[in-house]
């Protein structure tokens, strides 16, 4: 009996991770540019690697498979945001201009620009 | 059967970030498929040992993510300093 | 003692790779381990910055809570790009973190680029400068909420 609802649980993580992970590929083929093209494959990194991890683990149940799973897990969780921040970084540097629609990225040196609720009229 | 569906949404996301390596347009975005490419062929090596019942495919897939996060951070020196052996250090950080 | 906890780590972390649990294969891991051990303080990789583990009881609050946040904005990004529209709005704005360590810092800029929708593209000083796939991802990291949980998360120590 519990076996079968874990299975289904599991069933839907996997499903829904495949379904983010297809979501973030989508993403990186429709954005128009570099920088927008990052956020839709860190929804694969984050959300779709996670939940695809988590349902495997629960297939796996408590065994050295799990462990190793969840070894991967951080291993991605850790080390994407890197790959990403200087992947964005280089990019920048090297001057690939993203597409913006807004730039306010001298906020805080306007003189009536400092404090976080500057920008909340939204 | 669901270990099979994943695999295939993994393989038909490998298809389309493949898609954007070639289509570019700038090196930086090639890199990022690349990277995807990564991430991804470590989740179908995860998802490939539950669908043959062997997980020791994971060994595997722990050591390719080491590799490519590795790989793209030297990719991505070369292509900022032009030069894998630069020092920033030394010759500070420009260009 | 960050010794102890790191040799700890690496070993059990052989012994699930491992599988095999024979005497010979053992003590290979325990060499091996003492060896990353050794190579790892003469880097001087082992302070509060390389392997900080005054921030594990942290950790084991602000991870589930990153989670969720990851969760919400990859449900929002999720959305954006199945429209067909593609409602993106790219904006780019400058944040300050107010945590005193690097530790705390690098937190901070690895949990924006996490979440989805949100990248950190530079880091100088303390100010981060962020890329946001809509303007209020950008607008809601200028509120500073999640730079306050990150600071709490980096605590006293």
């Amino acid at each position: 009996m519990i076996d079968v609802l874990v299975d289904a649980i599991s069933g839907v993580f996997i499903l829904s991770g495949g379904f983010f992970i297809l979501v973030g590929a989508i993403g990186l083929a429709r954005m128009p540019d570099l920088y927008t093209r990052m956020h839709a494959a860190s929804v694969t990194e984050t959300l779709g690697a996670g939940l695809l991890l988590i349902g495997l683990m629960m297939q796996a149940g408590f065994t050295l498979v799990t462990l190793k799973l969840v070894f991967l897990l951080l291993l991605l969780v850790f080390t994407g945001p890197m790959a990403s921040h200087a992947l964005a970084q280089a990019a920048l540097h090297v001057g690939v201009k993203p597409v913006l629609a807004e730039d306010r990225r001298d906020r805080l040196d306007k003189p009536d620009g400092p404090g976080p609720k500057s920008g909340s009229e939204a | 059967m669901i270990f099979a569906a994943a695999a295939i949404a993994i393989l038909v996301s490998l298809a389309l970030a493949v898609v954007r390596a070639l289509r570019g347009p700038t090196v930086f975005d090639r890199v990022l498929a690349g990277n995807t490419v990564g991430t991804l062929a470590i989740l179908l090596l995860a998802t490939y040992g539950f669908v043959t019942g062997r997980p020791e495919w994971l060994d595997i897939g722990i050591a390719y993510g080491f590799l490519n996060t590795i790989s793209t951070l030297a990719v991505l020196k070369f292509f900022r300093h032009g030069d894998l052996a630069y020092d920033i250090d030394e010759k500070g950080d420009a260009s | 003692m960050r010794e102890v906890s790191l040799g700890l780590i690496l070993f059990f972390f052989w012994l699930a790779l491992s599988g095999h649990y024979t005497a010979f294969l053992i003590s290979i891991g325990v060499i091996t381990t003492v060896l990353c051990v050794v190579l790892a303080r003469r880097m001087g990789a082992l302070d509060s910055e390389g392997h900080p583990t005054q921030l594990f009881y942290q950790a084991l609050t602000y991870w589930p809570w990153l989670a969720w946040e990851v969760v919400k904005s990859a449900w929002s990004v999720t959305k954006i790009i199945l429209d067909p529209k593609l409602p993106i709005s790219p904006t780019m704005t400058v944040v300050e973190g107010s945590q005193r360590t690097a530790v705390g810092l690098a937190t901070y800029g690895n949990s924006i680029t996490l979440t989805p929708g949100t990248i950190t593209t530079l880091v100088e000083g303390n100010r981060l400068t962020v890329h946001a796939l809509v303007r209020d991802g950008a607008l809601d990291l200028e509120g500073g909420g999640m730079d306050q949980r990150v600071t709490q998360f980096e605590g006293r120590s």
